[in-house]
């Protein structure tokens, strides 16, 4: 039964992975991830780790995924005509391949004893929220918040980098863009010596990009 | 199952990403293929942490997951800023950085 169930979900990981780097369009590519996110989770449950099989579902299938069919949707469209490098449609599978070699042959040749076995007897609380929460916080508070902080960077950084390019001139660092960007549809020309100048508090600034609309 | 199953397929799922950045060119479908290869070393990482019996290994996978989400924030940020700047979407053409 647990064999039966590793091979299907090993069936729809590989399906799920080969089909985001063989779909045209990219929100299928993004489906087929969605698919390959799944059955990993499967695969996490039966390692017996349910809560890293609970976040995979909820945070990644779930949270991340709508972030790209979001991107897809706004973006949209297939990939362009494909013009490859010279010999790359030759190379790149081979490279592949050879990385699958090497990694094979690092895994299995290891001196890894416990490699050909199902791992030891786990109680029944193995892997569960709990006791992943006490790991966290006890053993673990430092990376914890250290990681907490990365997704607060994180989210500022994709504030500054997509946030309100089309109101000019109201953000820091968006009046950078404006300049060369010529595409809002009431921002005047801006004097290039500009974007020189550090940009202090938008609304006072002293070009004309700053008046409203 | 063996574990050593889950270490193959494991990097077989980190081949098959690797190899999708090699050959597709828009952005989009590349970050798509990074998450292949972050979710392939989490799987390696729950397999050794199921074969010594120990739950370290599966913090590790929560903070890649983790990592993965702010990697896809940031690109996905960068994707819309190059949408909006009508660049096309095509590492190829976006080889050159002009600061």
């Amino acid at each position: 039964m647990e064999a039966v169930l590793f091979f299907l979900a090993a069936l729809g990981a590989l399906g799920g992975a080969i089909g985001v780097i063989a779909m045209r369009n990219p929100f299928f590519s993004v489906l087929a991830l969605i698919v390959h996110l799944f059955s990993l989770a499967v695969l996490f449950l039966l390692l017996t780790a349910a809560f890293v099989a609970a976040a995979q579902v909820v945070v990644y299938a779930g949270a991340v995924m709508v972030l790209y069919v979001f991107v897809v949707a706004y973006v949209g469209g297939g990939e362009s005509a494909w013009e490859p490098i010279p010999g790359q449609r030759f190379l790149a599978p081979l490279i592949g391949i050879a990385l699958f070699v090497e990694l094979s042959v690092a895994v299995l040749s290891s001196s890894l004893l416990a490699l050909g076995t199902e791992g030891p007897k786990v109680e029944a609380g193995f892997g569960d929220p709990a006791a992943i929460g006490t790991l966290l916080l006890e053993n673990f508070l430092l990376p914890f918040e250290a990681s907490s902080i990365l997704l607060l960077l994180a989210a500022v950084g994709a504030v500054v980098l997509a946030g309100r390019r089309r109101e000019e001139g109201a953000g820091g660092p968006s009046e950078r863009f404006a300049e060369e960007e010529g595409s809002a549809p009431d921002a005047p020309a801006v004097p290039p010596s500009f974007d020189e100048v550090p940009s202090e508090e938008g609304p006072p600034a002293p070009s004309p990009a700053g008046d409203p609309a | 199952m063996n574990i050593e199953w889950y270490v193959v397929l494991s990097a077989l799922l980190f081949c098959t990403g690797a190899l999708g950045i090699l050959i597709r060119r828009s952005p989009l479908v590349i970050l798509l293929c990074l998450e292949l290869m972050l979710n392939a070393g989490n799987l390696a990482l729950v397999a050794f942490s199921r074969m010594v019996g120990n739950q370290e290994g599966q913090v590790f996978a929560i903070v890649v997951m983790v990592v993965a989400a702010c990697e896809v924030v940031v690109g996905l940020g960068l994707i819309v800023a190059i949408f909006r700047r009508k660049l096309p979407l095509n590492v190829d053409d976006l080889r050159e950085l002009r600061g």
